[in-house]
C-alpha cells in the first residue's frame, strides 16, 4: 500500500480554457460579464433593455447559455445585437471551452462589450470560470431576500448585484422583500460588490447600471486593471 | 448537479495517474472549499457511476471540506468563518474581510 501526493485542482482543464479566454479578451482590450442569476430573474429583458437605451454609446454581443432554445438570443438580436446561441443540451451551467468557440462566432472587432448570459441556475455556473472580467449576479425581489445567505457563493464571487423587478415592491404586491437587508448581507460577503436596485420593465434605477458599465468599458479599453 | 462534470474530471485525472504509476489505485483524497463545495452523496454517486468497469471502480472517496477564512479588520487575524454572523474570535469585532476560498483539489492516491 502507497500514497501518493498529487495537489491538482480538479476542474484544471476548464481553468486552462478560462485562463486562455481571459488573456484573449484583455489582448482585444474588451469588457466581458458574466451573467448568472435563478430562472427567470430578468437577465434577457435586462440585457435587451441595456443594449437599446445605450446604442450609440457602446456596442454590445452576446452568448446566450441555455439547456435548450435559442429564444433569448432571438430576443437579443431583435434589438440589433449580435448573439451566439449555446445549447448546453441538459448541463446546468456554460463552460470555458464553449466560450472560445462562442468568441470566434461574434464580430469583435466591431465590440466593445460582450455580455455572457448563463444558465439560469444560482448554483452551479458560480463554480466554472470562463474568462470572463467580472460576474454579474441578478436577483429579481420576487426570489426572497434571504438568497445571499442562503446562495453565498455567487454573491461572494461578483462584481455587481442587480436587483431587479424592484416595480413590484412599488406596485405593493410584495411587500415582504427588504432590499436593505439584501445589501448588508451581500457586503458582509463581498465588501467591494456595486449593488443596483433596478426594474427592466419600467427603468428605474438603469442609469446607474448604465453609468458604471459605461466606466469599465472606458477602463478596460485604457487597459486599466479591473478591481475585481 | 455539477458533480457529474466533477466525477469526471476526477476520474480521468486518477485514472491518468494510476497509467502513470502502473497501480491499482483503491483510495482518493479531496477537498474543497465553502464556495467552492461539493456534496458528498451526490459526489460519490455520480463518481460510482463514471467509474463502473474502469480501473478505478472501487476506489473510495475521502472529502475534505474547507472552511472559508476570514480577516479582522481591527486587528488584521485570521479565522474560519462558519457564518455570516461570525465575530473575530481575537477582538470580537464583526467587521471581517473573507479570503479567497480553498479550491476543487485531487490531494492524494492510494495505490494498492
Ligand atoms: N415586473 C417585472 N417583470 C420583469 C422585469 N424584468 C423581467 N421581467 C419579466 O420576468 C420574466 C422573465 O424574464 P427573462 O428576462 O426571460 O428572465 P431570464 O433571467 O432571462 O430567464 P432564463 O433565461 O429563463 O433564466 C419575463 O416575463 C419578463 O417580462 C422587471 O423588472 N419587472
Ligand atoms: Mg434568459
Ligand atoms: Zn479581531
Amino acid at each position: 500500500m502507497q500514497k501518493k501526493k498529487i495537489g491538482k485542482k480538479i476542474l484544471s482543464a476548464n481553468e486552462e480554457y478560462a485562463l486562455k479566454n481571459s488573456r484573449f479578451l484583455a489582448r482585444q482590450k474588451k469588457l466581458c460579464l458574466n451573467m448568472i442569476s435563478s430562472p427567470g430573474s430578468g437577465k434577457t429583458t435586462i440585457l435587451a433593455r441595456t443594449i437599446s437605451e445605450l446604442k450609440g454609446k457602446i456596442k454590445i454581443g452576446v452568448i446566450e447559455g441555455d439547456i435548450q432554445t435559442d429564444f433569448d438570443a432571438q430576443k437579443i438580436r431583435a434589438t440589433g445585437a449580435p448573439a451566439v446561441q449555446i445549447n448546453t443540451g441538459g448541463a446546468c451551467h456554460l463552460s470555458a471551452a464553449q466560450i472560445s468557440d462562442a468568441l470566434q462566432n461574434l464580430p469583435l472587432a466591431d465590440l466593445d462589450l460582450i455580455f455572457i448570459e448563463n444558465v439560469g441556475n444560482l448554483v452551479c455556473p458560480s463554480a466554472f470560470e470562463l474568462g470572463e472580467t467580472a460576474k454579474v449576479v441578478v436577483l429579481s425581489v420576487a426570489e426572497g431576500d434571504d438568497k445571499p445567505a442562503k446562495y453565498p457563493a455567487i454573491f461572494a464571487k461578483s462584481k455587481v448585484l442587480l436587483v431587479n423587478k424592484i416595480d413590484l415592491l412599488r406596485a405593493g404586491d410584495l411587500v415582504d422583500f427588504d432590499v436593505e437587508r439584501v445589501k448588508a448581507d451581500a457586503r458582509k460577503l463581498n465588501k467591494g460588490i456595486e449593488i443596483f436596485p433596478i426594474s427592466a420593465k419600467t427603468c428605474e434605477g438603469m442609469t446607474y447600471w448604465y453609468d458604471w458599465l459605461l466606466k469599465s468599458v472606458r477602463a478596460q479599453h485604457q487597459g486599466l486593471a479591473f478591481d475585481r | 448537479m455539477h458533480e457529474t462534470v466533477i466525477a469526471e474530471s476526477l476520474l480521468a485525472a486518477i485514472s491518468q495517474e494510476a497509467a502513470k504509476q502502473s497501480a491499482k489505485p483503491i483510495a482518493a483524497k479531496i477537498s474543497c472549499g465553502t464556495f467552492n463545495t461539493v456534496n458528498d452523496e451526490i459526489l460519490r454517486f455520480a463518481f460510482t457511476a463514471a467509474a463502473k468497469g474502469t480501473p478505478c471502480e472501487n476506489v473510495k472517496l475521502q472529502i475534505e471540506h474547507k472552511p472559508i477564512q476570514g480577516q479582522c479588520q481591527k486587528c488584521k487575524q485570521n479565522f474560519d468563518v462558519e457564518s455570516p454572523d461570525k465575530r473575530c474570535p481575537h477582538c470580537g469585532s464583526g467587521d471581517f474581510q473573507l479570503l479567497p476560498d480553498a479550491p476543487l483539489v485531487l490531494e492524494e492516491i492510494e495505490f494498492e
